[in-house]
């Protein structure tokens, strides 16, 4: 595909731009890529090369964004063929049925509704005790242990870990095992280890759900057996992919914001001086983290009709991503919006997506992130990087952004 | 003012209740609700913010 990008005129003899290539790795942890500058200056809408060649329109307006995610003409379905496949490791698993996240109305809804119960506002503010005690606990190892300490494993992996295994009712023994294997489906070499990460973890919570029935437990995994698969209003295979999507998004997204939150904290002393004194900007503090980090940088969906937006036609067949890094430091959404400042109101950002797809665990990662982030610094006040903030390695860009690391001491 | 919320469409994202929890709030089962006696905004600014921050636009006004 080399053709100019649809629906824009260039001026003749003025040859289209090149395609930026999309993903590309952040220079700073906690910054967009540096070489998506070109994308922010021909915005709102522009297109990127993926790694097969393929042109895909990236989103990086605010406004435009909130009105694309909320277009039906978009869809999540990723077993349709034209959905684009962001990364070479992704194509053995590109058209697995994804319950929830690949999948669009009404399927996705029926799906939807089955779990919004158990990720209701009320329903975390009860676990809130739950979590406080989880964090209490690590800390007290942590500290017990060092310093230092390697944040990651002893930290901020945990906490959403141990969080999701006590909601979904997953032994947390069994800990090593699914981390790994999350980590190799989202973030292996190949094709072929993210295929067979994605078939271990099934396989697992399948035979988790058969135990199960036989011996029920109290988690949210042991109510969708008696009242979904035992009245047949959920089939089994589903349940197993259903259980493997929340198990990955419970996780390995929260423990990113974690410790690139807490990496990001240490680099802006003034900010976090702000937070000791003033526990109750913790929201907002979290709020805008969600907004500066933006995470998840990349949603992708697929068009099923042509829509015109912003002068630029994205045809029935183009595929789409969101780039929430970008579009969550639209200046015309956020002034300056390359600080971090809790002054700010950082609502209407897009870090959680926005649509329907909006993330269901969303609250219970808030309520994480403001009982990790408050009680690490309230425990260890002189909390510092134990070695320089550059020698620390951090995600590549085509993954959930975070540290793979956090050396620290006290 | 009046504030209706459709039900079949809200996906209980709560972005209503933390705009605004004065306004709004969710049921037992984690979808949206007004407060009761707050069905006309209460005079809350934050009601149209609320509004906008619904990700699936569930939440309409009725202006007098």
């Amino acid at each position: 595909m080399t053709e100019a990008p649809t629906g824009t005129t260039p001026a003749r003899g003025t040859p289209p731009p090149a395609a930026i290539a999309f993903f590309q790795d952040r220079t700073c942890p906690y910054h967009p890529p540096t070489n998506y500058q070109p994308l922010r200056d021909r915005g709102p809408l522009a297109h990127v090369a993926f790694y097969d060649g393929r042109r895909v329109w990236a989103v990086t307006g605010h406004a435009e964004a909130r009105a694309l995610l909320t277009d039906p003409r978009l869809s999540s379905d990723r077993q349709n063929p034209a959905f684009p496949v962001p990364l070479e490791r992704f194509e053995a698993i590109a058209e697995t049925k994804a319950p929830l996240i690949g999948v669009d109305d009404p399927e996705h809804n029926i799906q939807r509704r089955m779990l919004i119960p158990a990720f209701g506002v009320k329903k975390i503010a009860a676990m809130r005790p739950e979590i406080q005690r989880i964090v209490d606990g690590l800390l007290d190892r942590m500290l017990a242990q060092g310093p230092p300490a390697e944040l990651v494993s002893a930290f901020a992996l945990p906490v959403p870990s141990m969080v999701i295994c006590s909601l979904l009712g997953v032994p947390y023994a069994d800990h090593e095992f699914f981390e790994e294997q999350s980590r190799r489906l989202l973030s292996g070499r190949t094709s072929e280890e993210s295929e067979e990460a994605g078939d271990a973890l099934e396989e697992y919570l399948a035979a988790l759900i058969t135990r199960k029935e036989q011996e029920p437990g109290d988690g949210l995994l042991d109510e969708l057996i008696a009242d979904r698969l035992r009245t047949g209003s959920l089939e089994r295979g589903e349940l197993a992919r259903m259980a493997m999507i929340l198990l990955v998004a419970g996780h390995e997204t929260t423990a990113n914001m974690i410790s690139l939150g807490t990496f990001t904290l240490l680099e802006h002393p003034e900010q976090l001086d702000r937070l000791r004194t003033r526990d109750d900007l913790i929201p907002d503090a979290v709020e805008e983290l969600l907004r500066f980090l933006s995470i998840a940088d990349g949603l992708l969906r697929v068009a099923t009709e042509d829509i015109e937006i912003a002068g630029h036609t994205i045809r029935a067949d183009d595929g789409v991503v969101f780039a929430t890094s970008l579009i969550n430091r639209d200046g015309a959404a956020y002034p300056a919006p390359d600080e971090l400042d809790w002054s700010r109101s950082a609502r209407h950002h897009v870090a959680f997506g926005f649509g329907i797809h909006q993330c269901l665990g969303q609250n219970l990662a808030r309520a994480e992130m403001e009982i990790a982030l408050r009680s690490l610094f309230a425990r260890i006040p002189d909390l510092r990087l134990a070695v320089p903030a550059a020698a620390i390695p951090f995600k590549p860009g085509d993954t959930l952004q975070g540290m793979i690391e956090l050396p620290v001491a006290w | 003012m009046r504030i209706i919320i459709d039900e079949d469409m809200c996906i209980g994202s709560g972005q209503c209740v933390l705009t605004a929890p004065g306004v709004f709030t969710q049921d037992d089962d984690g979808f949206s609700q007004v407060l009761p006696g707050r069905e006309d905004g209460a005079g809350d600014p934050l009601v149209r913010e609320a509004v906008r921050a619904c990700p699936v636009q569930a939440i309409t006004i009725e202006d007098d």
